[in-house]
């Protein structure tokens, strides 16, 4: 049976061999698309991808023919093998992308029809997609696009541009991407955003990211700090307070052994704080750490809806952060905290494993008979880091068991982790209940827009102890051995030959203005394109005057949109009247006037204008010398040899005079 | 019931196929356009690639999603206006024998300055691929299906486009109202001599085929076979070539008759032996005439006799009317 639904009858309208000219493009989507991923993936995958693109373009330039099916089948296998093993899965998220590599190199080698080629494109575009795993900054954005243009380019030369030059499908494809943005603009904006995941995300999904932890051991910050990327981002309403007063508060660490810091879980209760200043409104804009802790400044007192301000005045998500996100938060920088404090929690403040650090504890009690009362044992701890030669450096010595005695007694250089924790040490060996918080000192105003900028290398510990009547103090030991580095960070508090990421110093100026304004660009990126989330969806609709905007009326938006564009795009492109030239219009012209003299008058579809302007003169004598000079004029100006311009135009003129002269009425 | 011819004429009614004369301009409502398979698995790639945006919650994902979205509705436009003001009109087919390629003229022009690319045009027998680039019209040669003999309606044309993108296929038909001629398909054998009348006071002065006269100067109507080419060598390059010239028996005529065919074949491979006859009788040079029951074709020579005969042969019916 013979019969199928026309639309099925597709006969295949390219020849489907694919054009030998095309595979330089292809091999150049390849690089393009697969590229960057070598940041990011194993070596050996990286290897693999790179001989069998060169192998390709070799065959290509010789003319060769592709290698068997079973070569192929060996490689395949053998690199899925591979992926296995390094991997231990296929489905993860990074397994998948180095499958998508491998696939789209694979591909290459046996390209024989155009379908193949199509599919190594949408490889490409798909792999396009997988870079945003890594980065959604700016310039992987800008370079997405590109190669975009360039897969959309290599599709139009697929499909019967082929022996076009190169520019000219780059800049079809380029127009052909321009006018797809209003599109992306509305689906952007409309589109119903639903927040991920669907299903659970791989373990692996949210490797890599920095900032804090939840532990702290003695040269965990000092890693910490070699990192300058940006924590989060501050917007405060009214004035940002000194420097010095900003301490962002992370995880509150109060249990100490085998020389690491921990926090314990605490009976949740309300903290209470005495505020004894205004309040600081601000918004902060957090970079994923995928952890809970949310940074507010010391101390929180308004917090977002969904977050919780714990007893220690911690404030969390309710789970891991794993995209930018935004709270706004309201703090007082002068407080008492608790100034009635749980016993259990001064107990556990007290805690010390058995044991450990004897010359500490022996130097504790010292001080202690000397003076027991908490202030001035604080003091005394603080004067002995200023008097005795400690020093504040990124090279800390490595410490053994007895960590905190090998640092005061022996090496007397660390950084503030080794400082907050010979100080916790210190005070709780001399009976004052104390603790270390982590998190963040400080920040960098960025002239461009006015953002506060904490970096990773903003990462700090200090000490909190509780005095009877005051509750919890901030106690600083690092500002007393470097002051520097509270009052202008880190990079004037460290000597110039230590190690720091290049764009945390401040000495080279115009280094700097050039960060503050690409950091700046980046915020506004940010803030507008990549925090779009769900809840700034819903309010931009509400603003723009959508009531209670939910999936069902933005589709209808959304697709009235979509709608109205495509019309405005079928306008432009269908509707435009093909330009004549100015003769041409004429003579149209003077057909339709003809034609409503008599109807039988009306030219027929092959008189050429000589003989349709004698039928006219035959049939209306008394129009017979000017029709016939008409049709001769026109005949001229068509037909003709070139005229220059002048004699041209004066030959127009007299064509469009002589038609004007007609009657509008069959003279009788 | 024929599903075809059901078909067929499904087909005539949804796509309102009519035959036209003339040139036909392509307007939006005779193009169709539907996604290719490339651009189903464009769909179905968006489809995934949207859900891993969702899943990890790529911004820069989403915004990746929705321009090549823009991209495939910018693509179906550009598709459907790269046939949009076509315009086509069929040329003329020369007569082919059944069994042989006949090709279409078919004339292409545009309205408007917009370059064409891509275009496919098919008429049943494999498509042609057509530019329209430079600013004057531009002729395809179109091969058609083979026909048994016999004027034959031109088949439906399709014009179809998967241009810039390939992600979808606009496609317009066209039935052009005209007709090509087929031959029967030449069989050759001997030519009857039997029935074949020598006549003594030759007109022509003397060209027998029997009995060599001497070199004559090459005419232009002379066979190649009666070229002298050994005496040809031997002469200077300038002059005629040299015709082998022959006397006696005079100019040989024959009669091609139905009633000469060998015994019991059918109507085809009659008509089929008499085509091979005929062109065989016109290679040689001879004076043939054509006889079917009903039809007399006195004797001659030359195209245009060639052509009278051979239209008869493709036209004649049993019944002795012709075809329409």
């Amino acid at each position: 049976m013979n019969w199928r639904l026309p639309w099925r009858r597709q006969r295949r309208p390219l020849p489907s061999p694919l054009p030998h000219s095309v595979l330089p493009w292809l091999l150049l989507c390849a690089l393009a698309t697969a590229g960057p991923h070598t940041l990011h993936q194993p070596l050996w995958l990286t290897a693999i991808a790179g001989l069998v693109l060169a192998w390709r373009a070799w065959l290509w330039l010789r003319q060769l023919p592709l290698p068997p099916r079973w070569l192929l089948s060996l490689v395949s296998l053998g690199s899925l093998a591979a992926i296995v093993v390094e991997y231990r899965t296929l489905l993860g998220r990074d397994a998948g992308v180095s499958l998508l590599v491998l696939f789209l190199a694979l591909k290459l080698m046996e390209l024989r029809q155009r379908r193949d080629g199509v599919v190594v494109l949408m490889l490409g575009y798909f792999l396009l997609l997988t870079h945003y795993f890594h980065s959604q900054s700016i310039p992987t954005g800008l370079w997405m696009l590109l190669a975009l243009v360039l897969l959309t380019a290599t599709l139009l030369r697929l499909h019967g541009d082929d022996r076009a030059r190169p520019l000219a499908s780059l800049r079809y494809a380029g127009v052909l991407t321009l006018q797809a943005l209003p599109f992306m603009l509305v689906l952007y904006l409309l589109f119903p955003r639903i927040s991920g995941p669907l299903w659970g995300l791989p373990r692996d999904a949210h490797a890599g990211l920095s900032g804090l932890s939840e532990t702290m051991a003695p040269g965990s910050l000092a890693n910490l700090i070699q990192n300058g990327s940006i924590a989060f981002r501050v917007q405060f309403q009214g004035e940002t307070p000194p420097r010095s007063q900003l301490y962002w508060r992370g995880p509150v660490l109060d249990y100490f052994a085998d020389g690491v810091w921990r926090p314990r879980f605490l009976p949740q209760r309300k903290p209470q704080v005495e505020a004894r200043g205004a309040e600081v409104a601000y918004v902060t804009t957090l970079e994923p750490h995928n952890q809970r802790w949310l940074l507010a400044l010391d101390s929180p007192t308004a917090v977002p809806a969904e977050a919780s301000i714990g007893h220690d005045l911690q404030v969390l998500a309710p789970a891991p952060l794993t995209s930018r996100s935004r709270q706004a938060f309201r703090s007082v920088l002068d407080y008492r905290h608790n100034r009635q404090e749980q016993p259990l929690v001064l107990q556990r403040a007290l805690q010390l494993p058995a044991e450990r650090n004897p010359r500490t504890r022996e130097l504790a009690e010292q001080w202690r008979r000397a003076d027991p009362r908490p202030a001035s044992l604080v003091q005394r701890a603080l004067a002995h880091f200023r008097q005795e030669p400690f020093f504040y450096t990124l090279r800390a010595p490595l410490l053994g068991r007895d960590g905190v005695d090998e640092f005061l007694f022996a090496t007397r250089r660390g950084f503030c982790e080794h400082y907050a924790s010979a100080f916790v040490v210190l005070m709780r060996a001399a009976g004052v209940p104390a603790r270390v918080v982590t998190g963040y000192q400080g920040g960098d105003i960025n002239p461009v827009d006015g953002y506060l900028t904490v970096r990773q290398s903003d990462a700090h510990a200090w000490a909190e102890v509780w005095l009877e009547d005051q509750g919890w103090r901030r106690v600083d030991p690092t500002a007393a051995i470097s002051p520097a580095r509270i009052e202008a960070g880190i990079a004037a508090a460290l000597p110039d030959d230590e190690a720091l990421p290049l764009l945390a110093r401040v000495d080279l100026d115009w280094l700097v203005r050039l960060r503050h304004r690409w950091e700046a660009a980046n915020n506004a990126w940010n803030q507008w394109v990549l925090g779009y989330t769900p809840e700034r969806q819903r309010q931009l609709l509400s603003r723009l005057g959508l009531q209670q905007p939910d999936w069902r009326n933005m589709s209808a938006a959304l697709a009235a949109a979509c709608g109205l564009l495509l019309l405005l795009l079928t306008l432009w492109s269908l509707g435009r009247r093909p330009r004549l030239a100015p003769e041409e219009r004429l003579w149209q012209r003077f057909c339709r006037r003809s034609a409503r003299l008599a109807p039988d008058l009306a030219r027929a579809p092959w008189e050429g204008p000589l003989a349709y302007g004698r039928r006219l003169g035959e049939r209306l004598p008394t129009l017979a010398p000017q029709a016939e000079a008409i049709a001769g004029l026109y005949a001229t100006l068509r037909y003709g040899p070139p005229l220059a311009p002048r004699d041209r135009q004066q030959l127009l003129e007299r064509l469009a005079a002589c038609i004007r002269e007609l009657p509008s009425r069959r003279p009788s | 019931m024929d599903l075809r011819a059901q078909a067929q004429r499904w087909q005539r009614w949804l796509f309102r196929l009519q035959p036209e004369g003339g040139a036909v301009r392509l307007e939006r409502r005779r193009i169709y356009i539907l996604p290719t398979r490339s651009g189903l698995l464009y769909a179905l790639a968006l489809v995934v690639m949207l859900l891993g945006a969702i899943n990890y919650d790529l911004a820069l994902g989403h915004a990746l999603v929705f321009l090549l979205a823009g991209l495939g509705l910018v693509a179906m436009v550009h598709t459907f206006r790269n046939l949009l003001g076509l315009g086509l009109q069929a040329g003329a087919v020369a007569p082919v024998f059944a069994g042989e390629q006949a090709r279409l003229t078919l004339h292409l022009d545009r309205p408007d300055t917009r370059p064409r690319r891509a275009l496919a045009l098919d008429a049943g027998a494999g498509p042609i691929l057509a530019e329209l680039d430079l600013p004057d019209s531009s002729s395809v040669s179109l091969p058609l299906p083979p026909q048994p003999r016999g004027y034959r309606p031109l088949p439906r044309l399709t014009v179809a486009s998967v241009y810039p993108l390939g992600l979808f296929r606009a496609w317009a038909y066209f039935l052009p109202a005209a007709r090509h001629l087929v031959y029967p398909a030449p069989l050759s054998s001997p030519l009857p001599r039997a029935r074949s009348v020598p006549q003594a006071g030759d007109s022509r002065g003397g060209n027998g085929q029997e009995d060599f006269a001497g070199l004559r100067p090459r005419q232009p109507a002379d066979p190649l076979r009666h070229i002298a080419w050994k005496a040809a060598a031997r002469e200077p390059a300038e002059r005629p070539l040299p015709v082998k010239h022959f006397a006696g028996g005079g100019a040989e005529e024959i009669r091609l008759d139905w009633q000469d065919l060998p015994p019991g074949c059918d109507v085809e491979r009659g008509l089929s032996l008499l085509t091979g006859w005929v062109l065989a009788a016109e290679a040689e040079g001879l004076s043939y005439g054509l006889q079917l029951p009903g039809v007399d074709i006195p004797r001659g020579s030359g195209p245009a006799h060639r052509q009278r005969c051979l239209e008869t042969l493709a036209l004649w019916s049993p019944a002795g009317t012709r075809q329409p």
